[in-house]
């Protein structure tokens, strides 16, 4: 089978069409599945109590943060270097989503450290440098926004992403020190050693479900793209 | 026959530092609004000198963070909006050296004076010898970072209509290790211990940059000539 030939907007997105379903369908059994086990199954914390529960969001946005960061880079980084059109457009369909789970994160880290450390907000490492990393998204989006010539763009778009994701491991080490070194561990966020077998099931789900969702709004989002670009294309125009 | 490679970059590097001291008030505007900046913060938080000397380090990088933000507008705009960057993107040396040259002699025009009038305002900021002395420091290693790291903002966003708010947009999530180790360096200073650890890893990033920022900026100039 020739994968290529996936490659051309043209031939995916009747594709991307015919597995959006699939993965909204997974993200949504997974969904239902892992909070069941995250609310009803998974024992109370006893040292947290019942704020902990929010891991089984806080977690998995957090991974997929910092995870879709690299594919976008990784795909900006193809459609650069083989002027590939398809994968740049899925890098700029990532974008959102990855702004949207680190922003998840960030809310919920909030919503979480409020009973637990009884602040909104601590300037501790993860946390700023997942507000950083929010930045980065932004820049990447709004640089794209301000191009309007699409290929130009998508380009432009890839060279930030690709220097950001030369920078991500930079910022983290560097505000960790920084951390370390102004105020040491007033707030630690080692939690207890191991964690009950159901809570880490819980919070697996979870993930897959978020992955599922990821790649289910992406595919949304790229056949969006590819009709707005293709729009003068005389197969857009018999769909 | 082509000129060297040196004598293409030296000849580059000097034309843009004549351009810019011909028009003095660039660089001038840039340094002024450095120091009003380091001046607007004991107006905001009061004159306590002991919550000034605590603050100085990071008042003071923040704002040469933001002054040296201002002068990347003329760092490339200039020469695209007329087409030298083009002929300089057509010649045989490689277009990542020109830039560095460019780089090198933005710095030396916007970079090296806030670093030298940053004692001054220090000493405002009640801040003690070996501490003044590590500002320069700091500031001398990390200023040409920033120049580094803008010049990628700067070609990023040739010929744009929201260049100048975009550019720090870009560019000041990049920069925050060099804010971090900077200012950390004058903090540790000011504390009585070794600023050599932050040094040291500003040299690093220093270094890192100069390999890499060049060549993500030509990469980024291409892109926009084409």
């Amino acid at each position: 089978m020739n994968w290529f030939r996936y490659s051309s907007p043209q031939t995916f997105y009747p594709l991307a069409g015919k597995m959006v379903p699939w993965f909204l369908a997974a993200a949504a059994v997974l969904a239902v599945y892992g909070l069941y086990v995250g609310f009803f199954v998974a024992p109370t914390d006893f040292q947290q109590g019942e704020s902990y529960r929010i891991i089984f969001i806080h977690v998995p946005a957090a991974w997929m943060s910092m995870f879709i960061y690299v594919v976008m880079a990784f795909w900006a980084g193809i459609g650069l270097a083989f002027n590939t059109r398809l994968s740049s457009m899925m890098a700029t369909a990532l974008a959102p989503t990855g702004a949207l789970m680190t922003f998840i994160a960030l809310w919920t880290g909030s919503l979480w450290g409020r009973p637990t450390w009884g602040t909104w907000w601590v300037w501790d490492a993860r946390l700023t440098s997942e507000l950083i990393l929010l930045f980065l998204y932004f820049g990447f989006m709004s640089l794209q926004a301000a191009i309007d010539e699409p290929r130009r763009a998508d380009k432009a778009g890839a060279v930030l992403a690709l220097v950001g994701v030369v920078n991500v491991p930079i910022i983290y080490f560097s505000v960790q020190w920084w951390n370390t070194l102004h105020q040491g561990a007033s707030v630690s966020l080692t939690k207890s050693p191991t964690m009950a077998a159901t809570m880490l099931t819980g919070m697996l789900v979870m993930a897959l479900a978020f992955w599922m969702y990821s790649i289910a709004a992406s595919l949304i989002r790229v056949r969006a793209i590819i009709l707005e670009r293709e729009r003068n294309s005389d197969w857009v125009k018999t769909l | 026959m082509n000129p060297g490679l040196l004598s293409t970059t030296c000849a580059v590097a000097s034309r843009d530092v004549l351009l810019a001291l011909r028009n003095k008030s660039d660089v001038a505007n840039t340094l002024l609004f450095f120091v009003i900046v380091a001046s607007l913060f004991p107006l905001s938080v009061g004159p306590e000198p002991a919550l000034l000397r605590t603050m100085g380090p990071g008042v003071l990088w923040v704002a040469a963070l933001l002054a040296s933000m201002l002068g990347l507008g003329r760092l490339l705009a200039a020469d695209y909006a007329d087409g030298t960057l083009e002929q300089i993107a057509l010649a045989p040396q490689p277009l990542g050296a020109l830039i560095t040259a460019k780089i090198a002699a933005h710095w030396l025009t916007s970079g090296l004076p806030l670093v030298l009038i940053a004692p001054l305002l220090g000493l405002q900021y009640d801040l003690a010898g070996e501490a003044l002395s590590i500002l320069l420091v700091s500031l001398l290693l990390g200023t040409p970072v920033l120049s580094l790291l803008g010049a990628i903002g700067a070609a990023l966003t040739l010929g744009l209509r929201a260049a100048n708010v975009l550019v720090p947009l870009l560019v000041l999530p990049l920069t925050v290790p060099v804010l971090i180790f900077g200012a950390g360096a004058v903090d540790a200073a000011a504390a009585g211990l070794s600023a050599a650890p932050h040094l040291s890893l500003l040299a690093a990033l220093l270094a890192l940059a100069v390999f890499f920022a060049p060549w993500a900026a030509a990469a980024a100039v291409r892109i926009a000539l084409e």
